[in-house]
């Protein structure tokens, strides 16, 4: 502890953590610099890259075309490097609207969105996601059509789920930078679609 | 057209194809399990091949895993599986299931 100020002590978790990490420096498992790098490279995640990768998509219809089939080599050709097989591009139409939740635990694209928000961990979304959709979307704030088809995608086990969603109308002609702007990580998800 | 796979490690051939109708099978092992409870017992239809993956269930156990379970994501009918279901008949849940779990249906 090396901030000044009020002394707290440290929880469990806290000093499992602070416990755990000096044992494997110690024992020269890792070296501090490497735990560093690790943290740094998960903060780096964010979900712009997610969103690039969208509005790409919504650009590039060849690009598109490559997302959905390959989904780990097209964010390759951006750049950003997803383990190869696992990435799943789920895509939004006015047919089908697809939302992806995790019930076992928390599954989630972290290499292309970062780290999940609570809620996506909370066992309320968890439960309720895969037995009422409809319910828990729109105490997101989004209703969806009963003519559309709803896709809950439950994310149990080798593969990661990412939602491309529809490019909405009143974008035509913007740049990518633009557009990749309005695509947030719950339109990613799947709980809410890009509006302008 | 099923993608091919292609694994460093030994896998087990995949049995079924995309459209086939499978049902899960309705067991409770001890462990670690990735097919949810809430899905066991219930038919759908593989939606496709997501490749050959080492055995959760054994990984849990410090064991390899190997050989490989073939992994598919399985399209539910909501209505199927939530007789009360609220919400388009055409609504589907998609999860994926390991080989070793899934039996024709």
């Amino acid at each position: 502890m090396n901030e000044k100020g009020v002394y707290k002590p440290l929880t469990y978790f806290q000093l499992m953590e602070v416990s755990l990490r000096e044992l494997l420096v110690e024992k020269g498992v890792l070296t501090q610099a490497q735990i560093e790098e690790a943290v740094e490279d998960m903060r780096r995640r964010t979900p712009e890259r997610g969103a690039k990768v969208v509005a790409r998509a919504w650009v590039d219809a060849q690009f598109k075309r490559r997302l959905l089939d390959d989904g780990p080599g097209a964010c390759e050709s951006l750049g950003i490097d997803v383990p190869k097989l696992r990435l799943v591009v789920v895509e939004n139409t006015p047919e089908v609207h697809n939302a992806v939740v995790c019930t076992l635990c928390s599954c989630y694209p972290r290499m292309l969105l970062g780290i999940p928000p609570d809620w996506y961990k909370s066992r309320n979304y968890r439960s309720r996601m895969v037995r009422e959709p409809r319910a828990v979307l729109a105490e997101f704030g989004l209703s969806i059509p009963e003519t559309t088809q709803i896709r809950v995608h439950d994310s149990t086990a080798d593969m990661r789920y990412m939602v491309l969603p529809m490019r909405p109308p009143g974008t035509e002609g913007w740049s990518e930078e633009r557009l990749a702007a309005i695509v947030n990580r719950d339109a990613m998800i799947g709980v809410a679609v890009p509006r302008v | 057209m099923q993608p091919q796979f292609v694994t460093d490690y030994a896998a087990v051939a995949p049995r079924f194809q995309a459209g086939e109708r499978v049902r899960v099978r309705k067991t409770a092992p001890l462990g670690h399990i990735r097919t949810p409870f809430y899905i066991r017992g219930h038919a759908g239809t593989i939606e496709r091949l997501c490749g050959c993956f080492p055995n959760p269930e054994e990984l849990a156990q410090m064991r390899d895993g190997l050989p490989a379970q073939p992994l598919y994501r399985v399209r539910f009918r909501q209505k199927d599986v939530w007789p009360d279901y609220r919400g388009s008949d055409t609504d589907v849940l998609e999860i994926e299931i390991f080989q070793h779990w899934l039996e024709k249906a």
